[in-house]
């Protein structure tokens, strides 16, 4: 399979420059639409936030910090969002060229998984800038970002790519997704800190694979420190085996599902 | 030489649940029996084709000619049996290729380059090639939503075309194209035949499948009905095509050792077809120009309410010449009762070029033989055009010219 993918390589490449082309291309600005949108969300948030609310987290003195707290929540759950998303369509999106064409499928979700890395790796360089500019960087424990995105979009992959090849059969699992991700989102402490649930609650959230994610993500950027990587690996285990089920999944059905679109 | 394209056995079923639950049962409950049943598209089809050779599939809607197509060219998936093909591989099938509306016909034609598993460098290489082939001018730096169906064949068959492939598959695609592009394109896949392409057609064209094909195999309900000479096939076809009723159809090898379809529900049948010289002499060679009759008996076996005798002249390719009926004619008979004979003398003049015809026969009771089809006989009669009076001259029709030159 790596090898069909490295053969397809180019296909890939011009895939995800296409979709970057299309987004932008009947826009007269083009390409400054993808750092103005994730400035205008961060301008937003830290005007309302840290001006007009006058929020504070507690324990965090500086006055951006409610801001970089959202900021770091929104932009990795933005990016668990359009990868899953994105991929539990992609094989319905593209009915067109799959009818038609004969190559291996398993391009479509990898272009949809590298576009929404770059598209990702844009709002975060803009992110990190405002970091910088505020002088709110976290220094060295950033580098721990690295792990968490790997694990945060391996997770991401393998429920995509899982709910995008039962997508196929079941339309009703698109419809889903739309709730759940809704229920998903709040059940995450990306708006609120944790520190305010009751215990009860943070027990039962500690079951949700992207709060372990997204809390390494605010303890980096908010306070500055390494952050408690247990719950993260574990994920990860569950990511690489999200991963398989998908891989076989794939496998047994991708025949089949020409036959359904 | 070695086989191109090996289909063994293959057969298609689309699955079929009973209840909308039923597959959602399936893949949920482990070792439970199957919920489906399989809806045969395809069954047990088997043939192969050497490198080279032309093939061309025939049959009606939903016989399964592209579903077929798309097992061979992997975008489907057999249920059962294997496709084996040997070389690259360039499919044209339905309309466009999956062109991205918004993107420029050069950028589209790119992609589907890399579909097709060419590198960048490969296609740019071929791109002057394909913009002056397809011929849309400055509209290939247009966005195709901006293109008309004509324009994006003429795209998609020189991007699946650029670089010759050792198998060429096209599904009906050329049918849409203007008859300039038609030509165009059929030059171009004669000049890869000839350099040893594989081509499997699909196409309702007679034309293209006599002229172009080798052979060709006939689909009916997912099975192979029939394979052999196109001329044959064409003509066991067009047989089918009229089937209604308890028709019936059969091909018998005449007395010239070619098969001869006969097909029809039979109430009015062709008792016998000659033609005759102005002499009233029964003649298989006719001279340019020469004033003869087509002499066709009837007998009717049932009363029927009308009866329409059609003949087409056709060329040794199975070309049409000349084509027509008495209903065109505005001699249709009515009211027939059972046991009539009844003689038609049709008088035309020989205007063909020297060659071999044969005339095909049909009875029904309307303008076409799709409703009623008595009887259908092809190769009803043959007879051989010869030049003997006339200035010599090549080509399918007289026209004898009177020329006038000037000299200073």
């Amino acid at each position: 399979m790596l090898k069909t993918i490295f053969q397809y390589r180019h296909f890939i490449i011009s895939c995800v420059t296409r979709e970057f082309q299309s987004r932008y291309q009947r826009s007269l600005f083009g390409s400054a639409w993808a750092v103005v949108n994730p400035l205008a969300m961060i301008f937003v948030y830290t005007i309302i936030f840290s001006q007009v609310m006058k929020a504070k987290l507690p324990g965090i003195d500086s006055s951006f910090g409610y801001s970089i707290f959202l900021c770091s929540g929104t932009l990795t759950w933005g990016l668990f969002t359009e990868i899953v998303g994105r991929c539990t369509t992609v094989f319905l999106d593209n009915a067109n060229i799959i009818k038609k064409l004969n190559f291996p499928r398993i391009c479509l979700p990898i272009t949809v998984v590298c576009t929404a890395i770059i598209n990702f790796s844009i709002i975060s360089c803009v992110f990190l800038l405002f970091l910088i500019v505020s002088g709110n960087f976290p220094g060295i424990p950033i580098l721990s970002v690295v792990p968490l995105l790997i694990i945060l979009i391996l997770f991401s992959i393998g429920l995509g790519i899982t709910l995008g090849v039962i997508n196929v059969f079941f339309r009703d699992v698109g419809q889903f997704l739309g709730i759940v991700m809704q229920f998903w989102f709040w059940v995450t402490p990306i708006v609120y800190p944790i520190a305010i649930l009751p215990k009860w609650a943070v027990g039962f959230l500690n079951w949700n694979p992207m709060m372990q994610i997204i809390r390494g993500f605010q303890t980096v950027f908010v306070e500055q420190k390494w952050p408690n990587m247990e719950g993260p690996v574990i994920v990860g285990l569950i990511s690489a085996g999200l991963c398989l089920i998908a891989l076989r999944l794939y496998r047994n059905h991708v025949g089949e599902m020409v036959d359904e679109l | 030489m070695s086989t191109s394209i090996q289909v063994s056995n293959v057969s298609k079923g689309y699955k079929r649940y009973t209840g909308r639950w039923d597959r959602l049962i399936e893949w949920v409950v482990p070792n439970s029996r199957n919920r489906h049943n399989l809806k045969w598209v395809l069954k047990d089809i088997h043939f192969t084709v050497k490198a080279g050779e032309a093939l061309g599939i025939i049959g009606m809607n939903g016989a399964g000619k592209s579903t077929l197509l798309k097992i061979i060219t992997g975008t489907a998936q057999q249920t059962t049996g294997q496709v084996q093909i040997y070389g690259k591989v360039a499919a044209l099938l339905e309309l466009g290729m999956g062109f991205h509306p918004d993107f420029t016909g050069r950028q589209n034609a790119i992609m589907s380059g890399q579909l097709m598993g060419y590198s960048l460098d490969e296609i740019m290489g071929c791109m002057k090639d394909i913009e002056s082939f397809a011929e849309i001018g400055t509209a290939i730096d247009e966005p195709v939503r901006t293109y008309s169906s004509g324009m994006q064949v003429r795209l998609a068959f020189s991007v699946a075309t650029a670089i010759r492939p050792d198998v060429l598959i096209v599904d009906e695609a050329l049918s849409v194209g203007d008859a300039y592009f038609q030509h165009k394109s059929f030059a171009r896949i004669r000049e890869f035949r000839e350099k040893g392409t594989t081509l499997l057609l699909v196409s309702h064209d007679k034309a293209a499948i006599q002229s172009i094909c080798d052979r060709a195999i006939l689909l009916n309900e997912g099975t192979v009905l029939k394979e052999g000479k196109p001329e044959e096939i064409m003509d066991y076809y067009n047989a089918l095509l009229a089937k209604k009723g308890n028709i019936t159809v059969r091909q018998v090898l005449n007395e010239e050792g070619k098969v001869q379809t006969i097909s029809g529900t039979g109430e009015a049948e062709i008792d016998s077809a000659y033609l005759m010289n102005c002499r009233n002499e029964k003649i298989k060679v006719v001279g340019v120009g020469e004033k003869i009759t087509l002499c066709v008996e009837v007998k009717i076996n049932l009363d029927i309410p009308q009866l329409v005798m059609g003949y087409m002249i056709k060329d040794v390719h199975g070309q049409t010449i000349y084509g027509t009926n008495t209903y065109h004619k505005e001699l249709p008979l009515k009211n027939l009762c059972k046991g009539e004979t009844i003689k038609y003398n049709i008088t035309f003049v020989a205007t063909m070029g020297p060659g071999n015809y044969s005339i095909t026969l049909a009875l029904t009771d309307e303008d076409t033989h799709l409703n009623n089809n008595y009887q259908w006989k092809d190769l009803a009669t043959i007879f051989s055009v010869v030049n003997l009076l006339y200035t010599q001259f090549v080509g399918c029709n007289w026209m004898e010219p009177t020329i006038h030159i000037d000299r200073n």
